[in-house]
């Protein structure tokens, strides 16, 4: 028999599983095979980062108006940084710019308030920003009202218009979705073969050809004297690919949710929308984030697509800049600026969603 | 007063006339009838696959019946709605795994339905909620999710969901069969003191002790069919058709 009354002292870890020394033991040099890849993957980074990095920082030219400026050998940013203002406003009118930074303004302000953790009213905010903000930035962007002269889609263009389809393909296309999905388990047989034609017909077609249909079928269709902004043509044609899109992340996650749930909500004499409203999803969207923000990034990098129908969007401008023949030559610059700027706006949704999938994790504990 | 008939009276609360329901071809249950007076307690027993959860879900319209006539509270159960809407607000239902919504705690879980379908104010369903939990012994659990709670914790929060809508009648669906054993009884005791103030229930158990206890009636199904409905003692003691003599010598063995 053995008895062991001592309490044993808490002793720390061996010094070889901690601090730096132990992370690069156990992560890059746990077995010979690991060491041989952490060597040659370390090499291949070296000489292929450090030419970047010289190229993109170190012997690169910020400063300037022309070309001539560009003397280093390196990136020549002076390219970007001198069509600044036409990457963003597009064609819009220089002197009222002053309503496209308001509407940054406002949007920056509330994004921010929602991310913030300890923000009060957050659903307050999130309504507003979700219902009002959007009439705002209309009537900024657009005017027509409040003694704000008009500026007509034409001249939109560059960032604030790729920001305009991303946005509203987003906002637009989660409620569309949310009922198509609906639509698609429902028990009415009309209703769900009419919601199941549309998600397979919209998602069987390429967004490139949706955005040619709009912009050239559409017309045809519509009679004659009632003319349709070429945007908003656009935006219709990209809200309905995307909301298909979105039905089917949607219907995924309504089938995750057990059938005892319904049942639950049901019995206790919720009628269907306040079932769905308050139990069914809730929870299932929670489960759908990745889901949901993996079709928003898509949305937002689809909506470069736009190019084909003459909109300016972010590419299309800059890819318009690259054929200016004070700067020809520099389409590299162009096209590493784009996709960074892209890459920024679809990192943040990314983080945002990881950051909230986190959040609403805490407190239900196991099931 | 017997056990039997004590807080019962001539009311009728549930009333199945010659109900049938089919699975397509699969005939589920076969001539269901059954008058339950209010303050009754009726158990439902039977081998697996016999329709006895297709029968008290039913009487929620949980599931369709095909044939026959239901009344609840003497509203029939029909395609119409508005009665279906009347009849769950008046029926509560317990079900085998709880079915609390794991995004809401236990206190939310609680005030939703008063809350959203009886539209009470919510400091009041919250107080009614406060009192429920106290009265199946959980009052310090309200602020926590159901997925923190144990199995028969979970089941008495469903239970006090049920009843803080004010139910007429209670439909339990074997509450206590997926609980680890010593936590039946925690659930029992909740269902026997509900029993002691005149609820109506229908429960499908296989808790004979149970039965015994609270049992006007214990209903034996099997096959789709009620085969023997006694009062407690003389369905266990003297069983009179021979599947149930068979029934109750395989659960009595365990
Ligand atoms: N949705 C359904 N579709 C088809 N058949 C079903 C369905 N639900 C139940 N059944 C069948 O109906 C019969 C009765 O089912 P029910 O769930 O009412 O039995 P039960 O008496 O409650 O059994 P258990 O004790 O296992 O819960 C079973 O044979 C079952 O397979
Ligand atoms: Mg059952």
């Amino acid at each position: 028999m053995i008895i062991n009354d001592d309490k044993l002292p808490d002793l720390p870890p061996p010094p070889s599983t901690v601090g730096v020394i132990g992370w690069l033991r156990t992560n890059l040099f746990s077995s010979w095979l690991n060491s041989l890849l952490t060597v040659i993957v370390g090499y291949l980074l070296v000489i292929n980062l450090v030419p970047l990095i010289d190229w993109a920082f170190l012997t690169s030219d910020w400063i300037g108006e022309t070309r001539e400026d560009c003397t280093s050998g390196g990136a020549c940013w002076v390219f970007i940084s001198v069509r600044l203002d036409q990457f963003i406003y597009g064609f819009y009118p220089e002197e009222l710019y002053w309503r496209i930074n308001t509407m940054y303004v406002i949007g920056v302000i509330l994004i921010t308030a929602l991310i913030i953790e300890s923000t009060p009213k957050k659903p307050l905010i999130a309504a507003f920003t979700l219902i009002i903000f959007p009439i705002i930035a209309f009537y900024l962007l657009y005017g027509g009202a409040f003694g704000l002269e008009v500026v007509e889609t034409h001249k939109w263009g560059g960032l604030t218009l790729t920001l305009v389809l991303a946005c509203v393909g987003i906002v637009a296309s989660l409620p569309f979705g949310v009922l198509l999905a609906l639509g698609r388990r429902s028990e009415m047989p009309i209703v769900r073969s009419l919601c199941t034609a549309f998600i397979e017909v919209w998602r069987g077609v390429p967004l490139i050809s949706v955005l040619f249909m709009a912009s050239v079928m559409l017309p045809l269709f519509v009679s004659g004297e009632t003319h349709m902004d070429k945007l908003v043509r656009a935006l219709i044609g990209i809200t309905m690919f995307q909301s298909a899109y979105m039905a089917e992340v949607i219907r995924g996650g309504l089938q995750a949710i057990p059938k005892g749930q319904y049942e639950a909500a049901m019995a206790l004499g919720l009628n269907y929308w306040k079932s769905m409203g308050l139990i069914i999803l809730p929870q299932a969207l929670k489960l759908m984030i990745p889901g949901i923000v993996n079709t928003f990034i898509a949305l937002f990098k689809d909506t470069s697509l736009v190019l084909i129908i003459g909109l300016f969007d972010l590419l299309a401008i800059v890819q318009a800049a690259l054929s200016d023949p004070k700067w020809l030559g520099y389409s590299v610059e162009g096209y590493v600026f784009v996709a960074f700027v892209f890459w920024v706006f679809c990192f943040g949704m990314s983080r945002y969603s990881q950051g909230l999938e986190k959040k609403l994790h805490t407190g239900h504990g196991a099931r | 007063m017997s056990t039997e008939t004590m807080g019962v009276s001539d009311e009728v609360k549930i009333e199945l006339k010659d109900v049938n329901k089919w699975y397509g071809e699969f005939h589920v249950l076969k001539d269901i009838n059954l008058t339950v007076k209010k303050g009754e307690r009726i158990v439902i027993c039977g081998p697996s696959g016999s329709g006895k959860s297709t029968m008290i879900r039913c009487l929620n319209r949980l599931e369709e019946h095909q044939a026959g006539q239901i009344l609840v509270s003497n509203t029939e159960l029909t395609n119409d709605l508005k009665n279906i809407e009347t009849i769950r607000r008046e029926v509560g239902m317990v079900f085998q795994h709880f079915n609390l919504f794991p995004h809401l705690t236990v206190l939310e879980n609680c005030c939703l339905a008063p809350i959203w379908v009886r539209k009470t104010p919510r400091k009041e369903a919250e107080a009614t909620a406060m009192k429920y939990l106290e009265r199946v012994k959980i009052p310090d659990q309200a602020f926590k999710y159901p997925g923190q709670l144990s199995g028969g914790q979970q089941q008495r929060v469903a239970i006090a969901r049920s009843l803080c809508m004010n139910p007429e009648v209670m439909l339990f669906d074997e509450p206590t069969s997926a609980l680890d054993p010593e936590m039946i009884k925690e659930v029992l005791d909740v269902m026997i003191e509900l029993a002691q103030e005149g609820m109506t229930m229908l429960c499908v158990t296989h808790e004979m002790g149970f039965a015994k206890t609270v049992a006007n009636r214990v209903i034996f199904m099997d096959g789709g069919q009620i085969i023997e409905e006694n009062d407690p003692h003389e369905f266990f003691d003297n069983p009179q058709s021979e599947r149930t003599k068979l029934f109750l010598s395989q659960i009595l063995a365990h």
